[in-house]
């Protein structure tokens, strides 16, 4: 459990720079002072229940989100938690976002903001029933004062209480006002999985229409009066300085109004319209300081890697047994070790609509219109850049065109804020080009893997040491959390609380940690994506030694971890493991626990002799304990083998003279629809806990391609992505 | 001056004819369903119809343009195109970034191929989509088609 808590927290911390509470509490005076701050439009003309649900006298009902849709569906699924326990008709229901801002105000009433780490649902599940229990119960008991009846002889159902004694009833559009004088009552009884009407049913989002018609409004999208727009040119090589740049040549360009300094590191061109501005930008002779770093590229990297794989001094994650000793004394009896190598690149998220973010500084006022993952670190950000202090800044929260963990991060809000200040009064909209957006990430660290095993000669493994070396995300974003040069996240997976294969006696997880001069950050899945290629394909390996069957081989180490095999069992069940498939098509498995889910996977594929791969099926296994929304949760995991297919198939990151070599999808190639095998999901909720959705699948998409690539050809595939290897086999 | 025909009015700009027509349509009709995604059409984000053919706007300069433009906001009248109404039924966006030009990719699909195999969807469908809505857009399509989805 360290781990995940330690993670948890921190990630927090990272996300606002240090300072605030974890434990999720109101006090009533804050929470009455938030019921006064102002809100979107709305909510205008209704009743606050609580901090959660707005009831309007025509009975629609708002529940207030704090958490960020970005796709992955939270914004649908907190909707259905509150109103399962407010009893709401569904077909009422709207939502509207907290304002940070407010948030803020109200010594944070709405909780956490950061959607990160699947936990938008899963840590906001209490509080949000309790939110909508309490604005039940408030409506309740006015109508039973409005009968003069017992409260506990009113039921509320589908939006209405009745007194079934007197067949009495009343919507709760007309209870609203009654209600919101009612105190918000602290201790609500929540109720129990088998009453749920609303969680658990595949209701469609709230969100679909408005993004068939083109009306969806994203953060680039945002119009303002007197709005300028801003394109930026950051250092290529990470780290290098702005010297100097010929403004007075831009400033002739069409359209062209300012040409300012981002900081140190960054100059902007300020236009009328964006396509000025970009355009002018990329005539603008720039100077960029010397650095070091230019000398850095992907071989030095892999080099420095390298090493760490067989360094002495490694960070140990995990360790129970003595997998060393086990491993020598294998060795000295001339006994075979077997052993593999794996590796990953560093992948930019490549979100399809590139950061930007819309700033004004006017009268000491901080405003910003931006799609971000974390409000509250977007606050934090503008105030920071903007010289002002939380209170006097306003954050216009937008959907996101895909978030994926980039958005969590706010260069792109205290880049936007910083241009807004050296034009007061006007609004500008900083948008990135693709290119700048490609070049300059926060990528999935790059790693290599060295996995050393000894079978137990009984159909197990007896010894187990897996050496990761690469680079850490905490030691670049927060390296207060790095203790003892160990950063916790490097080991998801592989954690003692989400490592499954306790059945082996002796296993030693360790890191070395190698860093590089490249910004990286948590990428959809995070490290769970590395290191279930790392450990799910060398545990195929063993099998493979071992000459067991993968299912049954696995049955073997996962017998401590009966929520593992169990979803394993079920895609294998589903996918027809063990029975013939069609001619030259070959199977391959995977299992992994992250994010408090339970994911497994079975690909289908074929390889031709000249070393084509097609990717016919995949039968994909979730257990994510409780399920708010089936179609969403079947949702994300079909698009997760998107995401992770892209990153198997195709997508890397490469650094030449220090900076990022890809500039654009012609060259950072991601998964298309032709690329997309059919996905059959099988959900396998065994209840009792809430486990995290928009990221746990991801992990198991590239191993079961890979093992079942091994089943077609022979070949391991030990170095991603699949586009730089020759599968062609006799 | 560039005149420019948008969803059935005709408008014009004081532009320069060498702006895309995706920031012509964005930034100054002022239709911001057409989205930017690479600038290099290699994501379709800005897919439009000219003259009712596909185009990636982000390539195209609008004093070019001759012809009839069409965005996700002129698909149709009030967002019931068959595509439209089999997008909601399949639940197909996530985040919705790339939707549009998915859809008007679709849309031309149908138009050339009324009931198009999934060979024909691959092949005509190579907007990204970094969510990975690319199952339910071939559901959608195929259901839009007629047949089974």
């Amino acid at each position: 459990m360290g781990h995940m808590s330690m993670e948890r927290r921190g990630f927090l911390a990272t996300a606002v720079g240090g300072a605030f509470a974890l434990a999720w509490s109101v006090p009533q005076d804050a929470m009455a002072q938030a019921l006064n701050l102002p809100f979107s439009p709305a909510a205008n003309g209704g009743q606050p229940l609580g901090v959660w649900v707005v009831i309007k006298p025509d009975d629609t009902v708002v529940v207030r989100i704090a958490r960020s849709e970005m796709g992955q569906g939270t914004l649908t699924g907190l909707a259905q938690l509150v109103a399962e326990e407010l009893e709401a008709d569904w077909s009422k229901v709207t939502t509207e976002y907290v304002p940070p801002e407010v948030n803020q105000a109200s010594k944070r009433a709405w909780g956490d903001m950061s959607t990160g780490g699947s936990r938008g649902i899963r840590t906001s599940v209490d509080y949000v029933r309790q939110g909508g229990a309490a604005a039940r119960t408030m409506l309740v008991q006015a109508a039973a004062q409005r009968w003069n009846v017992d409260a506990g002889t009113c039921k509320a159902r589908e939006g209405v209480v009745r007194h079934e004694a007197s067949g009495r009833s009343l919507r709760y559009g007309e209870l609203s006002a009654a209600a919101a004088q009612m105190p918000v009552p602290q201790n609500v009884v929540l109720k129990q999985p088998a009453e749920w009407t609303i969680i658990g049913k595949p209701l469609p989002r709230l969100d679909t229409v408005e993004k068939t018609n083109g009306t969806a409004q994203f953060a680039i999208d945002v119009k303002l009066p007197g709005m300028l727009s801003a394109s930026i040119a950051q250092s290529p090589v990470f780290g290098a300085k702005l010297v100097s740049f010929d403004a007075a040549s831009a400033m002739k360009k069409p359209g062209v109004k300012h040409v300012l300094a981002v900081g140190d590191g960054a100059v902007a061109v300020v236009a009328d319209m964006w396509w000025q501005a970009k355009s002018a930008l990329e005539a603008m002779p720039i100077v960029w300081s010397e650095s070091e770093n230019a000398a850095v590229d992907s071989a030095a990297i892999a080099t420095r890697l390298a090493e760490g794989l067989k360094a002495d001094q490694a960070a140990v994650g995990l360790k129970s047994g003595d997998a060393k000793a086990a491993l020598a004394s294998q060795q000295s009896a001339g006994k075979p070790v077997i052993e593999a190598t794996y590796g990953t690149p560093f992948l930019n998220h490549a979100t399809l609509e590139p950061m930007n973010c819309t700033a004004m500084v006017k009268d000491g006022i901080v405003e910003v219109w931006v799609g971000t993952q974390n409000g509250d670190a977007t606050l934090a950000a503008a105030a920071e850049a903007g010289g002002v202090g939380l209170d006097k800044v306003k954050v216009h929260k937008y959907l996101l065109g895909g978030g994926f963990g980039r958005r969590g991060q706010q260069d792109y809000v205290r880049q936007a804020v910083t241009l807004a200040k050296q034009v007061p009064g006007q609004p500008v909209k900083l948008v990135w080009s693709r290119e700048e957006d490609m070049q300059h990430g926060y990528y999935r660290p790059i790693t290599q893997c060295r996995m050393q095993a000894v079978l137990d000669g009984k159909g197990g493994v007896e010894a187990l040491h897996l050496r990761l070396s690469g680079q850490s995300i905490l030691s670049y974003l927060a390296p207060d959390r790095i203790k003892d040069g160990l950063d916790p996240v490097q080991f998801q997976g592989l954690n003692a609380e989400e490592f499954g294969y306790t059945a082996i006696p002796h296993v030693l997880v360790d890191h070395a940690m190698r860093n590089t001069h490249v910004p990286v950050g948590f990428w959809r899945g995070v490290n769970h994506n590395q290191n279930a290629v790392y450990l799910e394909c060398f545990i195929d390996e063993l099998a493979h030694a071992a000459g067991q069957d993968p299912l049954a081989f696995r049955r073997t180490l996962l017998a401590k971890s009966p929520k593992n095999l169990a979803v394993l069992e079920a895609a294998c069940a589903k996918a027809g493991w063990g029975t013939p498939t069609a001619p030259g098509v070959f199977r391959g498995m995977c299992q992994n626990y992250g994010f408090g889910s339970y994911t497994a996977a079975v690909a289908e594929v074929s390889v031709s002799k000249k070393g084509e791969l097609t990717i016919h099926r995949i039968v994909a296994a979730t257990d994510p304990g409780y399920v708010v929304n089936p179609d969403q949760v079947v949702a994300q995991v079909e698009g997760s083998f998107a995401y992770g297919l892209s990153a198997l198939l195709y997508s890397e990151n490469t650094v030449d003279k220090g900076r990022v070599v890809e500039g654009n999808f012609d060259t950072y190639e991601v998964a298309r629809m032709a690329d997309m095998p059919k996905v059959e999901t099988v959900l396998a909720p065994s209840g009792g806990f809430w486990g995290g959705v928009g990221e746990p699948t991801i992990a198991v998409a590239a191993p079961a391609v890979l093992n079942a690539i091994f089943a077609a050809t022979g070949k391991r595939v030990r170095q991603l992505p699949l586009k730089n290897v020759d599968l062609s086999h006799a | 001056m560039v005149k420019l025909d948008v969803n059935g009015r005709t408008h014009t700009l004081d532009i320069d004819p060498e702006t895309p027509l995706l920031w012509a349509l964005r930034e100054h009709v002022g239709l911001t369903g057409t989205k930017y995604g690479c600038g290099v059409a290699q994501c379709g984000a800005c897919s439009v119809h000219v003259d009712g053919v596909l185009q990636k706007s982000c390539q195209l300069p609008v004093g070019q343009v001759s012809g009839k433009v069409t965005t996700i906001e002129g698909l149709s009248p009030d967002g019931t195109h068959k595509l439209q109404l089999a997008w909601v039924a399949h639940q197909v966006p996530q985040c919705g970034y790339c939707q549009s030009g998915q859809l008007m990719a679709a849309a031309a699909l149908l138009a050339e191929k009324p009931a198009p195999t999934d060979a024909e969807i691959n092949e005509a469908m190579t907007n990204i989509c970094r969510c990975g809505t690319y199952q339910r857009v071939r559901q959608a399509i195929h259901s839009a088609a007629g047949g089974k989805a």
